[in-house]
């Protein structure tokens, strides 16, 4: 492959400030994700030890929490208008086994987002909404006064059932960026190459071509 | 018997071994412990409302052996002081003022707050710190101040809104039962300072017993509900209390009638959810991982880069 000279242009995805936001966001959510599931597993429990142990683990938590909504905002602020649903999502959503063997000459052409990055960005920002309310219930040291035992109660539970829903929508994620090569640097040095675009989201490539994106 | 009288011994003056420790643990939150070699006679606080002359010596002697200091509070219409339970008073008289629809006498109901040492705590059940919460096998629920994190789901999972977070240190705090006095041979600081007996220890049968002989007095002066506060719902607690309304907890500035540990933290820390959890994220794991390998990587090809400049230099069309 190597042997193989062809010129490759690139094409600009994602703006710095949208990369900045996403990575962000993305130390935020892997640091929830270990001290959270070191306070819900007892057996992980000594991941705390990571932060410095329990206490600064049970401390940084929230405000860790803080971080990822902050530079969410920005994300879906930047996303959502490409985010919104189309006739061609559902083709692609019907067509998931086209989607999953990676034979997308048998979809439409896909804008910025496909449907499946599309249920992320929304997805994501639901689940976020949700543990962001149930947290701050139980955010003892600021919130502990707000209401009353019992809705803490539900709240804690809520946050860890979320919270594992958006761990799976994590993993899924990852493993479609480490599927698709060339995927990573958009949110790398924020191009990818014309071949790329024209592959998995040839309609966008053609409104940047034309420029209109 | 009916003269049987309560008194605990004078503190010892050489050194004392103390009688248990953490080989007596039966249960350990967030971690396993050995089923321990000896079980120890499981011991009970009876607090015998109806004796109760609302003197808050129990108070005092609980800040005193806990060298705690409570600021000086305020009158808020009630002789309950502090208002509530707090980081640093881990026992509170609750006064309540009760006009009987059947007799219309006004009856001052107080009742002594705190921690119950339920047998199924539910705290040492919510708790996420290994070794934060500890119950021996004479009953006394504790807490270990070292490795409590300050998270503050022990709140969530008691039942009788017992444990405190300290906005000092940011740790839980409630009633040791006197955990370090009764290890060396003493009754609680509050039972000793009592001056009515209201406030009696020993171990849970003798307290049971004598609650029994209690409610019979009680019955023959026309309490004819007088009962044994030692809830079901959460197998039995180590602090009981004789009530004059045992079928009127309530009364009783909000004694829970049948406390359990809430469904809700049993789902929350229920073993099912961990395990499918976990299970999940296995799957979803190692699915990602056969998914790459059976279909191989979604990439383009140098063709696609080709037609992709194209299209570019067509200006998309």
């Amino acid at each position: 492959m190597a042997a193989e000279h062809y010129a490759v242009s690139t094409v600009k995805r994602h703006p710095i400030d949208v990369r900045i936001a996403h990575w962000v966001a993305a130390i935020s959510f892997i640091l929830l994700a270990i001290s959270g599931l070191a306070l819900f597993f007892p057996g992980f429990f000594f991941a705390t030890g990571l932060f410095g142990g329990g206490e600064t683990a049970r401390f940084l938590h929230p405000w860790i929490g803080v971080a990822l909504v902050v530079s969410y905002l920005v994300l879906f602020g930047r996303f959502v208008a490409s985010c919104l649903f189309g006739r061609d999502d559902i083709t692609w959503m019907v067509r998931a086994t086209d989607v999953m063997s990676g034979r997308e000459e048998n979809l439409p052409e896909i804008g910025k987002f496909n449907a499946g990055q599309k249920l992320y960005v929304w997805g994501m920002a639901i689940l976020f909404v949700l543990l962001f309310a149930s947290g701050l219930i139980i955010w003892h040291a600021y919130f502990s006064t707000f209401t009353s035992i019992e809705v803490q109660r539900y709240a804690v539970l809520i946050h860890s059932l979320v919270a594992m829903l958006a761990i799976f929508g994590f993993i899924i994620h990852v493993h479609m960026v480490t599927w698709e090569p060339g995927t990573l640097r958009a949110m790398i040095s924020g191009t990818v190459t014309a071949g790329w675009a024209f592959k998995h989201h040839r309609k966008w490539l053609r409104e940047v071509a034309a420029g209109r994106n | 018997m009916a003269n049987f009288e309560f008194v605990l011994p004078p503190p010892p003056t050489a050194n004392v071994t103390p009688s248990f420790g953490e080989a007596d643990l039966i249960r350990r939150s967030a971690s396993h412990v050995p089923e321990p070699a000896r079980k120890l006679t499981e011991v009970a606080k009876l607090i015998d409302v109806s004796k109760c002359i609302g003197c808050k010596a129990c108070q005092v002697a609980c800040l005193e052996w806990n060298d705690k200091r409570i600021p000086v509070g305020e009158n808020l219409g009630s002789y309950t002081i502090p208002e509530d339970l707090t980081p640093d008073m881990f026992t509170l008289m609750r006064f309540n003022e009760w006009v009987n629809p059947q007799t219309q006498d006004l009856e001052w109901l107080i009742r002594k707050d705190g921690c119950m040492h339920c047998a199924d705590p539910g705290c040492l059940e919510a708790c996420p710190a290994p070794g934060a919460i500890v119950q021996y096998s004479n009953g006394i629920v504790d807490f270990d101040h070292d490795k409590c994190i300050g998270c503050g789901y022990c709140v969530e999972g008691c039942p009788f809104n017992i444990p405190r977070i300290s906005k000092v240190d940011h740790k839980a705090y409630k009633c040791t039962l006197c955990s370090d006095r009764i290890a060396v041979g003493q009754g609680p600081a509050c039972a000793k300072a009592c001056p009515t007996h209201a406030i009696v220890f020993g171990t849970k049968e003798e307290m049971k017993q004598h609650a029994e002989e209690r409610i019979k007095d009680l019955k023959s002066r026309g309490f004819t509900n007088a009962g044994l506060y030692d809830p079901p719902g959460v197998n039995g607690t180590h602090v009981m209390y004789v009530l004059n309304h045992a079928d009127q907890p309530e009364l009783y500035s909000g004694l829970p009638r049948d406390p359990a540990i809430s469904p809700i933290v049993h789902i929350w820390k229920g073993a099912v959810k961990r395990y499918a959890s976990l299970a999940a994220m296995a799957a979803l794991v190692i699915g990602a991982i056969v998914h790459h390998v059976a279909v191989g990587p979604n990439g383009n090809t140098a063709e696609d880069e080709e037609k992709g400049r194209e299209l570019l230099d067509r200006k998309g069309r």
